[in-house]
């Protein structure tokens, strides 16, 4: 058990010299993260906004295979990205493998059906409460989901989190489109997987610990956000 | 109010996102599909920062499997080749795909397996014999199983030794289908044998009680090579820095700089470069 309780010394240690290189790969992992769970909001609070409010043909089946889609093997979601982005892919003339671009959209179309499927439910459960005020008001389209999605914005929070979670601990899916280069491409997963494919268990465990810990101040610092939010609301 | 803490908050992700970063731009790398062995060893970390200083181009290196490496360079997926399985790269470049082959160094083989030595095979230097009394003993073995250099060079001494592994699939013969540091986790963790390239076991931290078993077998000799993909196949091959990285590392400089880098003062890889080429 030296070796576990060393990580945490480890990563401690790691944490106050401040390595710059240690630093750089942080800072990378909460780029690419960060960006590809704001471009998922972008497309997955609407989109399941929208399937959660309006009757259409095949919104049931919609509504499943964005329930399926949160099952997306990462592996499986490199696989695809690296096949479009590759030289010899219908998108290799931009050049984007092995870059943190190819990262985001790898990460953004895993974490987009999470957020889109969760969104479906919370705006249909609040759509049910608010429908007839919606129609007694004669509320546009466009209106109705701005107004839904403004007042479920704190439980959209937890979603944007859930998607964020699944991000910042993905690795199969980077290693493949970014390729693990270092300095360029390297992010905590694939530091924590090179160091465990070089059998520096306590190193690569130890890692593991800071990436927690940034998850962790991530949700605190979200959820201070809110409870502030909600004081300065009724304040 | 709250309105405006969550637009304090859009604007302080789309800050990070978009504006605090680094720059991209420079345009002086090659991408280099090269095999674990060479990364996970550390070299890459040694040679790397050298050449960079002396030319000023930055290579980004994809360490994979030596099968993977092969077919992500087919598609045009990197400027250079550097790899470990001699057919599979003289095919590559008999398929039009590489410009040309040359030997870069090469290292060798072990095996290495646990103290209490189940097979009774360490301290062997005929390799051909000890596979024959693992399976004999079916004492367990992990195997790459990834369709690497080293799985395929794994592969050629078992039919040497006359023996189909496979049929001991799931039971003695292990194939974890991962890489080569993945593969020693593995093995170490079952009191498996394993066949490993000698700069990667060197250099890896998980050792436990393992020691080298079987070692100094000429046919466990394990040769590097080095290709530029073909810019007529992929035109956005950068041919010029890429050759400018294969001819340095051909050089005496290139090739002295590899046989300087040490861990735990052994050398882990042994030029050769003007041995031959194809």
């Amino acid at each position: 058990m030296d070796s576990f309780w060393g990580a945490f010394a480890g990563a401690f240690g790691l944490v106050i010299a401040l390595d710059p290189d240690l630093m750089e790969i942080i800072g990378l992992s909460m780029r690419v993260t960060l960006t590809a769970v704001f471009l998922a909001c972008v497309i997955g609070l609407p989109l399941g906004a929208a399937v959660g409010t309006f009757n259409f043909p095949g919104r049931t089946l919609l509504a499943v295979i964005l329930n399926a889609l949160m099952g997306l093997p990462p592996v499986v979601v490199g696989l695809l990205v690296y096949l479009v982005l590759s030289a010899s892919g219908p998108l290799g003339p931009l050049r984007l493998l092995y870059t943190p671009t190819a990262m985001i959209i790898a990460q953004m179309v895993l974490v987009t059906p999470i957020v889109a499927a969760l969104t479906r439910q919370v705006i249909e459960d609040l759509n049910r409460e608010y429908s007839e005020q919606f129609a007694s008001l004669g509320v546009g389209a466009f209106d109705r989901l701005t107004a839904m999605l403004w007042d479920a914005r704190y439980s959209l929070l937890t979603v944007a989190l859930a998607g964020f979670g699944r991000a910042v601990a993905e690795v199969g899916a980077v290693i493949i489109v970014g390729g693990n280069i270092n300095h360029v491409t390297r992010v905590m997963t694939t530091t924590i997987a090179l160091e465990t494919s070089k059998g520096n268990l306590q190193l690569a465990l130890a890692l593991g610990v800071i990436l927690l810990m940034i998850a962790f101040a991530v949700n605190a610092g979200v959820m201070a956000l809110r409870a502030s939010a909600a004081r300065a609301a009724y304040a | 109010m709250i309105r405006r803490a969550f637009l304090a908050l859009a604007a302080a992700v789309l800050t990070t996102v978009f504006v605090g970063q680094p720059s991209f731009a420079e345009d002086k790398f090659i991408v280099v599909q090269s095999t674990t062995s060479t990364q996970n060893s550390g070299l890459f970390d040694y040679l790397l920062p050298i050449f960079k200083e002396k030319t000023g181009i930055e290579v980004r290196v994809v360490a994979v499997g030596t099968g993977q490496a092969i077919k992500n360079a087919a598609n045009g997926d990197g400027d250079v080749l550097f790899v470990h399985s001699k057919p599979s790269e003289e095919k590559f470049v008999a398929d039009g795909l590489g410009v040309s082959r040359s030997d870069v160094m090469y290292n060798d083989f072990v095996i290495v397996g646990p103290a209490d030595d189940p097979a009774g095979v360490a301290g062997s230097e005929d390799v051909v014999a000890s596979l024959k009394k693992i399976a004999e003993a079916k004492a367990p073995f992990a195997s790459r199983g990834d369709d690497s250099g080293t799985h395929k060079a794994e592969r050629r001494l078992w039919k040497a030794a006359g023996i189909d592994p496979t049929e001991g699939s799931g039971d003695w013969y292990r194939e974890t289908g991962s890489g080569m540091g993945a593969t020693l986790n593995t093995g170490t963790g079952m009191g498996a044998y394993v066949m490993t390239d000698r700069a990667t076991w060197i250099s890896f931290g998980n050792k436990g009680d393992y020691k080298v078993a079987v070692e100094g077998d000429p046919i466990l000799f394990n040769q590097y090579g080095v290709i530029l993909v073909n810019p007529e196949v992929h035109t956005h091959v950068k041919a010029d820095l890429g050759q400018e990285f294969i001819d340095w590392v051909l050089s005496k400089e290139g090739q002295q700089a590899i046989a300087d880098y040490k861990v735990d003062g052994q050398q882990l890889f042994f030029p050769n470069a003007d041995k031959g080429s194809s």
